[in-house]
């Protein structure tokens, strides 16, 4: 592209913030009432967080995969695509998301969780601020997230939930990863680039909540930091 | 010659009917025309046939690419309707805006007998993908040929200009043109101008991006080449600026009974432009727009005086 940096951001914009929610809105009336069992899987997954068992990691891995596909296609494939031509690239990465997820979480159990003060099972020890930050993710995505639209002044009707929008679902997926015993930053790349993705749609569009995916990206990537170069000390064995 | 003429809808048919009559009565028209009858819609000659269309036509950047929701589908038939029954014809669109172009055919679909000045772009890389990308942006359109062809954003020029010039000469297409926005790559725009035989320029241009005034504009007088004028409202951020505030009482020495149509008629009054293409989702605006090509235009010191009003804002 030539003079590059002649452009703003809002050149980059293909659709109107109407058309962009009024996507939402079609979307959950199309898929209601899976919501409920995306909600349910995603409290099942806080509580496999909370209470870690062996095979945790694997079925967090596991479901969040599913998720990842079913938004790809469900979502972006779908909706997104009918107005924006970038879609199907980042459909391409919500895809390989969930194959490293499923190959290296599922499969090779590489994001088993932490666990809490006060737990005694699996030998493992208090991850600090970062596993409560990853625990207070995933709860947030399940529940808060959803109401930023609506708080934003759009219509309930067009809320974006866990399971079923990108947001809510990167949000806990970060969650997840921030929580495991160790931080495995293949698997962080993709959904932090997606807050850097979403963040800057909503702010090209003016959006009040626009900071949301970017701050959510800052602090799951200082949790990560801290984990990977400050926090050896606590890291457990595996 | 000058290319500033009024007609009624059934004058344009006529017209358009036999352009090389339109072309002798464009060329007979007085000069300093500026004004059109009261409820005719102003009307310009493309340069290099005669053929007149309406001064303001209709952009689809952002406001038709609605993808499948069938509502707003439904509310784009009912623009498209508005600015047919209002005298418009130019549609302006682009591969580059996402459903636009699919969501435009399903408004011709739905219309019927509506019979657009079909105008859209090849926007690809690739100059040996240009010829399937156009045929699917017939197809989506729904139209047996479009009237003009664009390269956008001069994205590989040479080989796109190859493809048109060679659909013209074959009868597959009207006219040729190019395009730029927002003042970007004029001076690359301008050596394609002297050196290609073109039929339209597409540059932005309003009260505050007036770059084009400079070299542009009587280049493309010189040269014989029309002017379609894109983002009239900088994307709508010229009008967000201004919000509520009064519109100064000399506008409406011209007619003007918004800040829409004051930026409208001050384009209209530079008369190398063919035709301003601004885009909607509402009905009312384009019938507002409309309203700005019916009745007087802005002489220079009216246009000076809107330029510095805006230029204030």
């Amino acid at each position: 592209m030539s003079e590059w940096w002649t452009y703003a951001l809002s050149d980059f914009l293909l659709f109107s913030p109407r058309t962009y929610y009024r996507l939402f809105a079609l979307h959950n009336a199309a898929l209601w009432p899976a919501h409920l069992l995306a909600l349910a899987l995603g409290l099942a997954g806080v509580w496999m967080l909370v209470r870690p068992a062996s095979w945790h990691g694997r079925a967090l891995a596991a479901g969040l995969a599913a998720h990842w596909l079913w938004v790809a296609w469900t979502f972006l494939l779908v909706r997104y695509a009918t107005i924006n031509w970038g879609a199907g690239y980042i459909a391409a990465g919500f895809v390989a998301e969930a194959v490293l997820l499923l190959v290296l979480g599922a499969l090779g159990n590489r994001i088993p969780p932490a666990t809490g003060p006060g737990w005694t099972g699996q030998g493992g020890t208090d991850m600090g601020w970062p596993r409560a930050l990853g625990i207070g993710l995933v709860l947030f995505a399940l529940l808060l997230q959803p109401l930023a639209g609506p708080l934003a002044g759009r219509a309930l009707a067009e809320a974006e939930l866990f399971g079923m929008a990108p947001d809510p679902t990167v949000t806990a997926t970060l969650g997840v990863l921030v929580a495991a015993k160790r931080i495995r930053w293949e698997m962080l790349a993709i959904p932090l680039l997606w807050c850097a993705i979403s963040g800057a749609t909503l702010w090209a569009m003016e959006a009040p909540d626009a900071v949301l995916m970017p701050a959510v990206g800052v602090l799951s990537l200082s949790a990560a930091l801290a984990r990977s170069f400050g926090g050896r000390r606590g890291t457990a064995a595996g | 010659m000058d290319r500033f003429m009024s007609l009624d809808r059934r004058a344009l048919l006529a017209g358009l009917a036999a352009t090389g009559v339109a072309a002798g009565a464009a060329a007979l028209a007085p000069r300093a025309l500026a004004r059109t009858e009261p409820g005719t819609v102003l009307a310009r000659a493309i340069p290099s046939s005669g053929e007149l269309v309406p001064a303001v036509g209709l952009g689809t950047w952002i406001t038709f690419n609605v993808g499948e929701d069938a509502e707003a589908r439904d509310a784009c038939v009912e623009v498209v309707q508005a600015f047919f029954e209002g005298g418009g014809r130019m549609i302006d669109s682009s591969p580059m805006y996402g459903s636009s172009q699919a969501v435009i055919g399903h408004a011709l679909g739905r219309l019927g007998a509506a019979a657009p000045f079909s105008a859209d772009k090849v926007w690809i890389s690739s100059g040996s993908r240009g010829p399937a990308q156009i045929e699917e942006s017939r197809r989506l359109w729904g139209v047996s040929r479009f009237d003009l062809l664009q390269v956008h954003n001069l994205l590989s020029w040479e080989e796109h200009l190859e493809t048109l010039f060679a659909m013209k000469a074959e009868g597959r297409l009207r006219y040729v043109g190019i395009t730029t926005s927002e003042g970007r790559r004029h001076a690359e725009f301008e050596r394609i101008m002297r050196a290609q035989p073109l039929d339209f320029v597409q540059v932005t241009y309003n009260p505050v991006d007036r770059e084009v005034e400079e070299r542009i504009l009587p280049l493309a007088r010189e040269r014989g080449m029309g002017v379609i004028v894109n983002r009239p409202f900088q994307q709508g951020a010229l009008l967000r600026r201004i919000g509520r505030r009064p519109l100064p009482p000399w506008a409406a020495e011209i007619g003007c009974q918004s800040w829409a149509q004051l930026s409208l008629k001050f384009i209209l009054g530079h008369e190398t432009v063919t035709c301003a293409i601004p885009a909607t989702t509402s009905v009312a605006h384009v019938r507002e727009n409309l309203a700005a090509a019916r009745g007087a235009l802005p002489d220079a010191v009216m246009r000076r005086r809107i330029a510095d009003l805006f230029g204030t804002l």
